[in-house]
C-alpha cells in the first residue's frame, strides 16, 4: 500500500477504492511531546483539503490537524479519546487518527512521497 | 530582533543542549522547556524524586543600605521591617490603582540587605521602578552574572544534604548563606512546585559545576518549564500575566494572604504603599472577582482565555491559566470570576471552540503542596 506525506506533517496511507487512513508522522508526534488529548471529528463529516478537522493536544498546548485531502470521515480512531498516549507510543499504527473517502483522489499526486518528507524534514 | 533585544542564554545553556533539551524563547532568553524526559514524566519525577531546574532568567537584586527595609516597605503591601534575619517572605509590587506590577521573594539577609527574586519578563520595569521610587533610599543593585538552580522535590533535601549537611535543618522560608565545594551559594527552602525544595543563588562561573554535583545523584533529573507550568497549575500557585495582572488589586485574584496585617486598616503600619486605598477598601469591603480552581468535566483540557458562562450564557470570567495535570491525571484550570456566580453556586460551563464544557469551581490547590515547616 503506497504511502504518502503532507506539509503538516501527517501520513496518508491508501487501503485501495479511494479509501485512505490518516494520521500523524513520528516527527509530529515528537514535536508535540506528551499528548493528552485528542478530538475527533464526527463519522459521517465532510472535511476539504486544508480545513481543521481534529485538536491535538499536548501538556503544553492545543494543536489542529488539517486535512491533507477532501473527502467523507468513514471512521474514526475512537481509542485515541481514552488513550491519547496511542499517538506517541505508535504514530503510524494503533495511533491513526481516521480513515476518509476521497472525494478528489488526484489530490494524492500534490502529496510528497517518503524520500521527499524525509527531506522536508531534513530542511 | 534588534540587536539591543538579543536573546540571551543562562550560565547552564550548554549543559541544557548537552542534555538534549528543547529550547524555546522566553523572556528574552533561550531556555529548556523540556528534556529527552518529557514533560509528563519531568513532573512526576519532580513529584516523587527531585528535580532541577534552570531559572537563572529570573531577576536577583539586592538592596542594601540602612533604609532599605523601611524603603521597600513603601512600595509593597507586606511587612518587611519585621521580616526576621534569613527568613523569606512572598512579596508584590503594586501600581497606583493596586494592580499588581510583579510578584517577588524577599529574603533578609541581615545588616539591612535584603535579597530579592524576581520575574525574568518583569525584570527590567522591575528594577527601573525600584530606581525610581526608593533609589534614593537604598542601593538598588541588579546582580548580574548569577544563576539560580531550583531543586524541588521529596528527594531534594537528601540530595542538597549529602553535599551540604546543614540544610537539613531549614525549614520552609528560610534562607542560608553556605559554602559548598569552595562555591558560595545562597540557599532558600522555598519553589514553585508544591513540593519541598530548595532554590541555591550561586554565581554564574559555579554553575556548571553545582548544577553537575546534584545530577550525579540518581534521584535527579533535569526539568524544564514546560513541567515547571503544570507543576505550579497543580500546586495552584499564581503565574504573574496570568493570575496576577496591573489590572487587577490582590485580593481580586484571591492573595489576600499575601497582604501582611501590619499593612491593613488597624495595623501598625497600616497602608502607606502605592495603591494602598483601592487595596484596603478591597480587603475591608470585598472584591468583585476572585481567582479560582476550576475541574472541567471529561478530558479536553480548559485553556488560558477560556470564556466562563452560566446557564442561561452570562459571561461569568475567563481562564488564566489552563492545562493538563499529569499527577493526577485530568485537565485542571484556574479562573477569574466574578464572585457573585461563585457564590451563587451557579452551574458553570468553559467554551472551547465553540463547545461548552462543563466546569466546577474547585479549591486550591490541585495537589496538597508537601512543604517541609519543621
Amino acid at each position: 500500500m503506497s504511502i504518502k506525506f503532507s506539509e503538516d506533517h501527517e501520513w496518508i496511507q491508501s487501503q485501495g477504492d479511494d479509501l485512505v487512513v490518516i494520521g500523524i508522522t513520528d516527527f509530529a508526534q515528537e514535536q508535540l511531546g506528551d499528548l493528552v488529548y485528542v478530538e475527533l471529528p464526527e463519522v459521517g463529516d465532510e472535511c476539504s483539503r486544508g480545513e481543521n478537522i481534529s485538536v491535538i493536544e499536548s501538556v503544553k498546548a492545543a494543536s489542529d490537524l488539517i486535512a491533507p485531502v477532501s473527502g467523507t470521515i468513514v471512521e474514526v480512531n475512537s481509542r485515541l479519546e481514552e488513550e491519547p498516549e496511542l499517538v506517541t507510543e505508535d504514530s503510524m499504527g494503533d495511533g491513526w487518527f481516521i480513515k476518509v473517502k476521497l472525494s478528489s483522489p488526484e489530490e494524492l499526486d500534490d502529496l510528497m512521497d517518503e524520500s521527499a518528507y524525509n527531506n522536508f524534514i531534513e530542511e | 530582533m534588534s540587536a539591543d533585544k538579543q536573546i540571551r542564554v543562562t550560565p547552564l545553556y550548554q549543559m541544557h543542549l548537552d542534555a538534549g533539551a528543547k529550547m524555546v524563547p522566553f523572556a528574552g532568553y533561550e531556555m529548556p522547556v523540556s528534556y529527552p524526559l518529557g514533560i509528563k514524566k519531568e513532573h512526576i519525577h519532580t513529584r516523587e524524586k527531585a528535580g532541577l531546574f534552570d531559572v537563572s532568567h529570573m531577576g536577583q537584586i539586592r538592596l542594601v543600605g540602612p533604609n532599605s527595609k523601611k524603603a521597600l516597605e513603601s512600595i509593597v503591601p507586606v511587612d518587611i521591617i519585621d521580616l526576621p534575619l534569613m527568613k523569606l517572605r512572598y512579596a508584590l509590587f503594586t501600581n497606583k490603582s493596586g494592580g499588581v506590577m510583579d510578584d517577588l521573594m524577599v529574603t533578609n539577609l541581615g545588616d539591612e540587605d535584603l535579597f530579592l527574586v524576581v520575574n525574568a519578563a518583569c525584570k527590567d520595569a522591575d528594577y527601573d521602578h525600584l530606581q525610581s521610587t526608593i533609589g534614593d533610599d537604598c542601593k538598588v543593585e541588579f546582580l548580574e552574572d548569577v544563576a539560580l538552580l531550583a531543586l524541588q522535590g521529596p528527594k531534594a533535601h537528601e540530595v542538597l544534604s549529602e553535599i551540604a549537611p546543614s540544610t537539613s535543618e531549614m525549614t520552609f522560608m528560610t534562607a542560608r548563606q553556605l559554602v559548598i565545594n569552595g562555591m558560595n551559594c545562597l540557599i532558600t527552602r522555598s519553589g514553585y512546585t508544591g513540593e519541598d525544595g530548595f532554590e541555591i543563588s550561586v554565581s554564574a562561573k559555579d554553575a556548571e559545576e553545582l548544577a553537575k554535583l546534584f545530577l550525579s545523584n540518581t534521584e535527579v533529573e533535569w526539568v524544564g518549564l514546560g513541567a515547571r507550568d503544570s507543576l505550579r497549575l497543580e500546586a495552584g500557585l499564581s503565574l504573574y500575566g496570568h493570575e496576577l495582572d496591573n489590572d487587577h488589586s490582590p485580593v481580586e485574584s484571591s492573595l489576600s494572604w499575601a497582604l501582611s496585617k501590619a499593612r491593613r486598616t488597624g495595623g501598625v503600619r497600616e497602608g502607606n504603599y502605592l495603591g494602598a486605598d483601592v487595596i484596603i477598601s478591597h480587603l475591608d469591603e470585598g472584591a468583585e472577582s476572585k481567582v479560582v480552581g476550576l475541574q472541567p468535566e471529561g478530558r479536553m483540557p480548559v485553556r488560558e482565555g477560556a470564556m466562563i458562562e452560566d446557564e442561561l450564557g452570562n459571561n461569568v470570567g475567563k481562564v488564566t491559566s489552563g492545562g493538563f495535570g499529569p499527577s493526577i491525571n485530568r485537565p485542571i484550570a484556574i479562573a477569574r470570576l466574578k464572585k457573585s456566580y461563585i457564590e451563587k453556586n451557579s452551574k458553570l460551563f468553559a467554551l472551547v471552540r465553540d463547545k461548552k464544557i462543563a466546569v466546577e469551581v474547585v479549591s486550591l490547590p490541585f495537589v496538597k503542596q508537601n512543604y517541609y515547616r519543621g
